[in-house]
Parts: structure tokens; C-alpha cells; sequence
């Protein structure tokens, strides 16, 4: 039988509340003006390699996002990689268990709304305000790279980093999801908290060195390779494999193929591929995302699977405390 | 059902796995009539509740609310019914204006309409002055009464009350009956459950004893007493005349007489008998100065109730729920 109404009674209600309680937080204004630091910091280092290097590179601007070669570990995208998680989590920790330890649940629950609207209009509401923030950093970082090196970025640069963009959003809901499936499943904040923080680090430092290690155990290196000095094919694909199980290595290959026009492929090239090809050249923007298809697919589908786990849960909770 | 009717259940049942936590209870509610839910902790009346509203699965049973079936209407229910949950809780660091503003948006209110039943309703509840504090400043009895103002607000039909005074002081308490009883004088039917006995027999008007998922004994405080206690009607009077308590022996339904002072006497009787009472003392010329029936007191029901032995109570429910 159907039920009567629709289940987004209220959704777009509980999502404004929640984007006005976000925003004004000391939690969100806390870590918005951390990784407003960082990008005055990472921008400025860049800008200083950039000065040096002026004339080799026709995708001069997508440098202050990826930085360059040698500054590698101070560049903005291997920070925001580190605190967009962070912030996702700290958003969404403890979006439903709070509610349920402030007695507001239930009394929420008994106005004319369902528990859809609740759920969706919470992450709905944290992802907003995740994108409010992005969009300004964005923003904000473009206009730190002018103000440093005073050249306006092309049309073709500005579409990828506008691309490169939703895609740090839609990252952004993968750990904003799993943040709120866990404040689903506990009913204490602090282990909810904790137990995502904790998958967070396993995903992101652990998962990627260990993928190598468990690829090894299952498919062992062939000696006729490793005298060659050669990686094993099936050893590799298995690697990657099991590291594009981590959300943080799927939105690192999207990064590598927006920001760097050049890459070709992500994973094993064969040579094969490499016939006909201008190596350095770049490909058009189209090109890179269809590189990088896959593993957008990935973390939109991702979102949703632990959204969708998330809500099943919730629906079939009992209200009272 | 009966147009007079707001709550209809029939035996409505929850278990989860095994445990059966409310097994078939039936009961109504009427128009304006103010009902109490009453039991020891875990006898099932907060399941009740949640069933009512739509909040919890119903296993078995029939419930009708409004005309409206809560399983599969709950957004048409939970329109109609403002609900005060047990230790209430609100955004503390929102004002009180703006927790029932979300309340509000939630139900669906217009804006020009929105603030007047705001303003209106705080007022009501005595927060008029509180409107723009913040919840976090405030006491549990101001807490409880903005849960009152918010279903003032939503201009509930049927009130619901899980244990609205535990945990208040004898004022507040006293203030929180005043406007329950508000609601009945508006025609609003107001279900609560409570522990404080004394408290629920001053304001409702029919109650129900809940004991391990059933409803032991259902009726108003008088009937239940006679019931329970087994006692019948005990009326006090005090009057002068020569051979009054002869007289009054005769009255049928008298089983007993006993002087309590000087010119007090106290009829036990099976039914009410002051209106025979008092025409043996007009037609003997006497001076009536004080008759009067004794309620029976709710807490000696409740407690000689659950004294009884297990299965005795068990038999009882099973009588009573049938």
C-alpha cells in the first residue's frame, strides 16, 4: 500500500535549518578558516614557483590547485585532500545521534513530516553548506593567484578547476554520507566521531600502502619480470584494484587527470597506447574527464550506496530514546 | 465510529521478536475528555503512544485516530495531534521563538500566520517574556511548558502527554495542570500518562491501568475504586435529629453506619445514597451541615492493585482486555 504524501514534506525546511545551524557553528567557522590558511599558504609557495618557471607551461593557473613539481607535499589539493574529509566529518558525525540525545527526535518526528525529509534534508543541508565553502575557497584561491602573478587564467583552465571543483564536492559526500551513517548506527557521538575519523585514516594512509602488500600475497611477482626490472601486469592491476576501493585514491586519479592535462591514462600504459601519441602534449578537457569517468562514477555511487545503507537504518529505528 | 470518538483502539498489539510489549489493548477516547494512561515504567504506555502517532510499527490490531489510520496516514495523524514527549528537548542554542518557528515551518504554516500563533501561544504557556531567550537558559518546567506552547501552536485536536509533570516542582506541576485543563475547556481530548497519581486524578476524567502490556482496568477514578478496593460508596454526614441513623439504616444500598463524632455519621452504601440521605434529615427537620461522598483514592488503587498476586492481575487484564 502507499503511503499518503510526499516524502519531502519538510525536506527543503530542514535543509535551510541545517545549513543556518552550520554555518554559524564554531566547528564549521573553525576549520573554513584553517583551510583558508592553508590556501593563502599553498597559493603563495606556488606563485613563487610559478615566477620561476613562467614560460613552459600553457596551463599556468591549474599550478596554484596541483602546485608543482618540487613542492609536491606543500601544494593545495594534497591539503584539501587531508581536511575536505575532515570537514565532511565534522559536519556530519553527529547529525541524527545528536538529535536523539537532545530528545528532540521524537518531537521532530511528530510533526507532519517523514523520517525522509529528516535524514535528506540533514545531508542536503551539510553538503550545501560543504559547497558554500568550496566555492569560496575556489574562489578565493583563483583570486589569491592573480593578485600573485597578475595573469588571468584561460577559458580552458577555469573549466577545469571549475570541474576539478564538483568533483571535491562530490568527494566531500562520500565522507559527509559515511559521517551520517555512522551518526545513524550510534547513539554516542564521541564513537561515531572516532570510528569514522579512524576510517578515514585507514582509507586515506593506510589502504593505499597496504593494497600493494595484499596484491603481492595474492598475485606474487613473476620472477621473468623482475629480472627485468619490471613490475608483473597482474600484480599492478590487482594494486590498483584494491586502492580504488578508497575513496581518497579514486578523487587523487580524478585530481591527476583534471589538473594535469598531459596524463593519458590512470593505471598501466601499454605501449600499444602510446602509438601515435605526442607525449607532453595535452588533451582537451573532455578527454581528461572521460580519463577520469570511472572513478567520478565511483564516488557519486559510493555517496549513494552509504546514504541509501544509512537511511534503511534509520527508517527501521525505534524513535524513543 | 462514534462522531463523539477521537481515539479508537482495538486490540492494538507491539512485539518486538518475542517480547510483546503492548498485547492487545482496546480503549477510546472522547471529545474533550481528558484520559490517563497509568503504570509502572515498561507497562507499555509509551508504545502506545508512538503507535498512535505513527512513530512505531503496529504489529496487530486496529487503531483509528481522527477517522485517520496512523500506519498509513501518519502525515494526516501527526497534523492533528500534538505530541509532548517524555523529557522534552528543543535547540538550546536557539530562542524559544525560533525552535517553535521551525516547528512551524515543519507543519507548514504561512508566514503571517506563523508569528501570530507564535506570539500567541507563549503567551499562553506564560513564556511571552521568554519568547527571544535561548532554550539553553531555560528550566525543565519552562522547557515543559514551551512543549504545551508549541502544541498551542499547532492547534492540535488531541494533545498527547507522555509523563508531563516527573520531574517538576509542585508550582509548575500546578501551572502544567492549569493549562491541560485549558485544553479540555476548548474542546481538545488530551491523552497523558504520569506517575504522579494525585496529580492525574485532579484532571482526568477517565484513566486506564497499564500492567505488562495490557490494560488492567479502564473507567473513572470512582468506578475503578469500587472495583479495586471492593469498598462501594462511603458517604460522610453531619447532621442533627432525633433517630437519624435509624432512618438511615433503612435507606436500601445502606450496608452499615458507624458514628464518627458528635452528629457525624458515615454510611457505606453500594450506590450513592446522599440525595435519601438528605431528604431523611430534611423530613426529620434536622440541620444539614456537611454530606459528602469519598472518592476513592487513586494511589490506594493503584497500589492495592499491583499488589495482588501475578497471576491474579494477570487474570484480571485478561477480563478486562477481552
Amino acid at each position: 500500500m502507499r503511503r499518503e504524501g510526499s516524502a519531502f514534506n519538510g525536506l527543503g525546511v530542514v535543509m535551510l535549518k541545517e545549513l543556518a545551524d552550520h554555518l554559524t557553528s564554531i566547528r564549521f567557522i573553525i576549520l573554513e578558516f584553517i583551510v583558508m590558511l592553508i590556501a593563502v599558504g599553498t597559493v603563495y609557495v606556488a606563485s613563487q614557483d610559478i615566477k620561476q618557471n613562467v614560460a613552459e607551461d600553457p596551463f599556468l593557473f591549474l599550478r596554484f590547485f596541483s602546485g608543482s613539481g618540487q613542492q609536491q607535499l606543500l601544494s593545495f589539493i594534497t591539503w584539501l585532500t587531508l581536511l575536505v574529509p575532515l570537514m565532511a566529518i565534522g559536519l556530519g558525525f553527529d547529525s541524527v545521534n545528536s538529535e536523539h540525545n537532545r530528545h528532540t527526535l521524537s518531537r521532530i518526528l511528530s510533526q507532519p513530516i517523514y523520517r525522509d525529509a529528516l535524514l535528506f534534508g540533514k545531508f542536503l543541508g551539510a553538503l550545501m553548506t560543504l559547497a558554500i565553502a568550496l566555492v569560496v575557497l575556489w574562489l578565493f584561491v583563483i583570486g589569491l593567484g592573480l593578485l600573485f602573478i597578475g595573469i588571468p587564467p584561460g577559458g580552458e583552465e577555469v573549466a577545469r578547476a571549475f570541474v576539478f571543483l564538483l568533483v571535491t564536492i562530490a568527494y566531500a559526500g562520500v565522507w559527509l554520507a559515511l559521517a551520517l551513517l555512522f551518526s545513524v548506527l550510534f547513539r554516542s557521538t564521541a564513537t561515531a566521531a572516532l570510528v569514522t575519523l579512524g576510517l578515514w585514516l585507514f582509507f586515506s594512509f593506510v589502504w593505499p600502502t597496504l593494497s600493494g602488500v595484499v596484491a603481492v600475497i595474492f598475485f606474487p611477482p613473476d620472477p621473468r619480470y623482475t629480472a627485468l626490472g619490471l613490475e608483473t601486469p597482474g600484480t599492478v592491476v590487482l594494486q590498483q584494484f584494491l586502492a580504488r576501493l578508497s575513496p581518497s585514491t579514486l578523487f587523487g586519479e580524478v585530481v591527476v587527470a583534471l589538473l594535469d592535462p598531459t596524463t593519458r591514462a590512470l593505471g598501466p600504459i601499454y605501449l600499444s597506447q602510446l602509438q601515435g601519441a605526442v607525449l607532453g602534449a595535452p588533451l582537451p578537457l573532455g578527454a581528461s574527464v572521460l580519463i577520469a569517468w570511472p572513478q567520478i562514477v565511483g564516488l557519486l555511487a559510493t555517496t549513494i550506496l552509504l546514504f541509501v545503507i544509512g537511511y534503511v537504518v534509520f527508517q527501521r529505528q525505534e524513535v524513543r530514546a | 465510529m462514534n462522531a463523539d470518538t477521537v481515539i479508537e483502539a482495538q486490540g492494538l498489539t507491539k512485539s518486538y521478536g518475542r517480547k510483546v510489549a503492548v498485547d492487545h489493548i482496546s480503549f477510546t477516547v472522547g471529545r474533550g475528555e481528558i484520559f490517563g494512561l497509568l503504570g509502572p515504567n515498561g507497562a507499555g504506555k509509551t508504545t502506545t503512544i508512538l503507535m498512535l502517532l505513527g512513530l512505531t510499527d503496529i504489529s496487530d490490531g486496529e487503531v483509528n485516530v481522527l477517522g485517520f489510520n496512523p500506519a498509513r496516514e501518519p502525515l494526516s495523524v501527526k497534523r492533528r495531534i500534538g505530541y509532548l514527549p517524555d523529557t522534552v528537548g528543543f535547540y538550546d542554542q536557539l530562542t524559544a521563538a525560533d525552535n517553535l518557528r521551525y516547528t512551524a515551518r515543519l507543519i507548514g504554516f504561512r508566514s503571517v500566520d506563523r508569528e501570530k500563533r507564535i506570539a500567541e501561544a507563549l503567551d499562553r504557556a506564560g513564556l511571552g517574556e521568554f519568547a527571544d531567550h535561548r532554550v539553553g537558559t531555560f528550566s525543565r518546567g519552562m522547557r515543559q511548558r514551551l512543549g504545551l506552547a508549541e502544541i498551542l501552536m499547532k492547534g492540535a485536536q488531541i494533545a498527547i502527554l507522555d509523563e508531563p509533570t516527573s520531574g517538576l516542582d509542585p508550582h509548575a506541576t500546578a501551572e502544567l495542570l492549569g493549562i491541560i485543563r485549558h485544553f479540555k475547556a476548548e474542546g481538545v481530548s488530551v491523552l497523558l500518562s504520569s506517575h504522579l497519581l494525585e496529580r492525574v486524578q485532579s484532571v482526568c476524567d477517565r484513566v486506564a491501568l497499564f500492567s505488562a502490556g495490557r490494560i488492567a482496568l479502564i473507567g473513572t477514578v470512582s468506578e475503578l475504586g469500587r472495583e479495586v478496593l471492593g469498598a462501594g460508596y462511603v458517604v460522610d454526614i453531619e447532621a442533627d435529629g432525633a433517630g437519624l441513623p435509624d432512618r438511615l439504616a433503612l435507606i436500601p444500598g445502606v450496608s452499615r453506619i458507624e458514628q464518627t463524632g458528635i452528629g457525624k455519621l458515615r454510611l457505606h452504601a453500594e450506590r450513592d445514597v446522599r440525595p435519601e440521605a438528605a431528604a431523611e434529615v430534611v423530613a426529620l427537620h434536622g440541620r444539614l451541615k456537611y454530606l459528602g461522598v469519598q472518592e476513592p483514592s487513586l494511589e490506594a488503587i493503584y497500589t492495592h492493585y499491583f499488589e495482588k498476586k501475578p497471576d491474579e492481575t494477570l487474570k484480571e487484564g485478561a477480563r478486562h482486555a477481552a
